[in-house]
């Protein structure tokens, strides 16, 4: 290539180094910085919030070591844990949704095709029908059931290598067994059972503490670079199985890589918080309308996820006195109609 | 005249003819597989018998008459039209992974019904309306939300315009039924989807609703194939878009509203037919909805009477039984063809 300039798509910054070049687009840079600075103002509220209520400017200074002995206790050890894994679930679940609506190729997908929530679902219900409700019991169970089921859907839809299309429609199809096992364990529940399963399958980060907090953080630690490793890969993928191909991309590994990265990011998500699918199918779509571009972002995906969750559950804790509402319910009723506006406002031509 | 090159050659025309025939035999059979399997096993004498001269007197004429016979219909009618709306909605939004319920339908219904067990009503019969209002506005918001889009209603606004409203209205559902122990202990026996315990008052009360939307998806085949090509090449063929978009979405309230109105969220079905079908009749649309809907009508029943027997003597709900059914059937389905499929 002569000039790079010549082939420097509208909008975009080019960075090289030696053999690798990446593009920049600074609207996408200037969103993720906005969605940052908001996540930020966000959680600072929501950790100040609540029935002993502590200002901002205090907040920030005992996050930053500083702060009484009281503002220690409820800051450090009883309101950030639980704003932490809010911040994580969103994040993990957004690029997750990034992730598999690129490979797959569809923006109805979600980390849902591969089998995840659903998966994770069956495990909790189970759980929680069949009696041992122990605490650990419940996102262990999640955790299995999200990993043995995405396993599950991906060797099914190994045949000679996976297919985008195939181990979309295998998902959907493991998917239904799956959920049907879920709706019969509610049927034949007793009904105090199949109601606190039902608070479980909305959703929630309400009592997250340390020991929730940690492992998300430190899978997301692993995961969210692996993530964004994948990044040219996934620009390859767009494209189509062949293209990819011919762009030099080594497919079977390439494809497992977003696979196993896509599934880890829900499956540590759902075992914290429950399955609140929707952040995965929405804010990609949400961050790809706001940058533009021809795939979800996935930083911006990120940032707007953790805003999108940290952002719900504190209208959960603040919309109704005295009981929270689930936070996935309440992610659902402020994406949902932001996404509808987006389409609305958008002049974005999909087709 | 624009000749198309598929990947793989169509089946010529009088195969497919013989597909359409065989599927209205099978679901003739599985009428009368249905009217004959239960509780108690009835002979294809006695169906017989119980059909023309009924015998007041005789138990069979009544278990006939007054529980499988209208369980029957009523299966018939929802798998057409399930089985009808899937094919359409695939085809509109050009994504396998559209389901009826993607317009919002099954959403806007239950969070009706929701509101309908909360208000007290409280029979099947009373839901019906409820769900057939609620499926009707939400698909409408839908609808108008993607047709406001700038470029219309393409495939990708449809499809997220349907996921968000869904997801806005289960979330509505959701919170109703978290503070109500008592709505929840009705509402899961009624999301889980069946056609038994309905009389045959309801049949009567979606048939109409169920003819007329198969005749619109009939009428909307031609158009949908078209569209197939891509709205670009579709409007320079002379497709008028947005009309062949109002009479498919139309098509697709009234099968799939009236079908989830009187059965609750059958919605699978709708997923994993069309599929089935494009194996038997190739993509082209004007075969595709007839064979569809036929082979909804087969599957349903099928499924229904499966659950009467498998945990006899109670009954496992049609919705369950046909996704562990239909699901591992639709899985093998995927994996025997190599290589991508397209729609």
């Amino acid at each position: 290539m002569t000039s790079s300039t010549q082939l420097r798509p509208r909008g975009r910054l080019v960075l090289s180094a030696g053999r690798f070049t990446a593009t920049i687009s600074p609207r996408g840079v200037a969103i993720g910085l906005i969605g940052l600075v908001a996540v930020i103002a966000v959680a600072v509220v929501s950790i100040g919030y609540g029935s002993f209520t502590i200002a901002p400017g205090d907040v920030v200074a005992t996050l930053l070591g500083g702060g009484t002995t009281a503002q220690k206790l409820i800051v450090l050890d009883l309101r950030l844990p639980r704003i932490l894994v809010a911040l994580l679930v969103g994040a993990a679940l957004a690029v997750s949704g990034a992730l598999t609506q690129t490979f797959a190729r569809n923006p109805l997908a979600s980390p849902d095709v591969l089998g995840v929530n659903r998966g994770a679902s069956l495990g909790a219900v189970a759980v929680i029908v069949l009696g041992g409700s122990g605490a650990a019991g419940v996102p262990l169970a999640a955790l299995g059931g999200a990993l043995v089921t995405a396993a599950a859907v991906y060797l099914l839809a190994w045949r000679r290598g996976v297919d985008g299309y195939r181990l979309v429609l295998i998902g959907v199809g493991v998917g239904e067994i799956v959920n049907a096992g879920v709706s019969w364990f509610l049927i034949r529940a007793e009904i105090v059972d199949a109601a606190r399963a039902t608070i479980w399958l909305n959703g929630s980060v309400a009592g997250a503490e340390w020991a929730q907090a940690r492992p998300l953080a430190l899978a997301l630690v692993v995961l969210l670079p692996l993530a964004v490793a994948t990044a040219f890969t996934l620009q390859a993928l767009q494209f189509g199985d062949d293209v990819a191909r011919s762009l030099g991309v080594r497919l079977r590994w390439a494809q497992l890589a977003v696979v196993l990265t896509a599934v880890a990011l829900a499956a540590a998500a759902v075992a914290a918080a429950g399955p609140i699918e929707f952040v995965a199918l929405v804010v990609p779509q949400i961050a790809l309308r706001l940058c533009g571009g021809s795939r979800p972002p996935l930083i911006v995906s990120a940032v707007l996820g953790a805003l999108l969750v940290a952002g719900a559950d504190l209208v959960a804790r603040v919309a109704l006195p005295g009981r929270e509402l689930p936070v996935g319910l309440v992610t659902a009723i402020l994406g949902a109609p932001y996404l509808l506006w987006l389409l609305i406002r958008t002049n974005r031509r999909n087709t | 005249m624009v000749t198309l090159r598929l990947a793989r050659p169509a089946p010529v025309a009088h195969r497919r003819g013989w597909t359409l025939i065989g599927l209205m035999a099978a679901v003739a059979v599985a009428v009368v597989l249905s009217l004959s399997i239960g509780a108690q096993t009835l002979s294809p004498a006695e169906i017989w018998h119980a059909l023309t001269a009924p015998d007041p007197s005789a138990p069979a004429t009544a278990i006939i008459r007054e529980l499988r016979l209208p369980r029957t219909i009523l299966g018939v009618l929802a798998g057409l039209a399930l089985g009808g709306a899937g094919a359409l909605m695939q085809g509109h939004t050009r994504n396998p992974l559209a389901d009826p319920g993607l317009l919002g339908i099954s959403a806007g219904a239950s969070f009706c019904v929701v509101i309908a067990i909360q208000y007290g009503v409280g029979s099947l019969t009373g839901y019906i309306w409820f769900a057939f209002a609620g499926a009707l506005l939400a698909s409408l918001a839908v609808f108008g939300v993607a047709a406001g889009a700038r470029g219309g209603p393409t495939p990708v606004t449809l499809a997220l315009a349907g996921v968000a409203m869904s997801a806005l209205l289960s979330s509505f559902t959701q919170s109703l039924l978290l503070t109500d122990d008592a709505s929840l202990n009705v509402f899961r026996f009624w999301v889980v989807g069946s056609i038994s315990g309905r009389g045959s008052d309801v049949s009567a009360q979606v048939a109409p609703f169920i003819a007329i939307g198969l005749v619109l998806a009939l009428v909307n085949a031609p158009a949908l194939n078209a569209l197939g090509l891509g709205e670009d090449v579709a409007r320079a063929l002379g497709q008028r878009i947005l009309p062949a978009r109002i009479v498919g979405v139309a098509a697709i309230v009234l099968l799939a509203g009236a079908a989830t109105a009187a059965c609750g969220p059958i919605i699978f079905l709708g997923l994993i037919v069309p599929h089935l079908a494009r194996r038997l009749t190739g993509p082209d649309h004007r075969w595709l909805i007839p064979c569809s809907a036929l082979a909804g009508a087969v599957l349903l029943l099928i499924a229904d009477t499966l659950g009467r027997v498998v945990l006899r003597p109670a009954e496992l709900q049609t919705g369950i039984v046909l996704a562990a059914v239909g699901a591992p059937f639709f899985i093998a389905l995927v994996r025997r063809r190599a290589g991508a499929v397209t729609l």
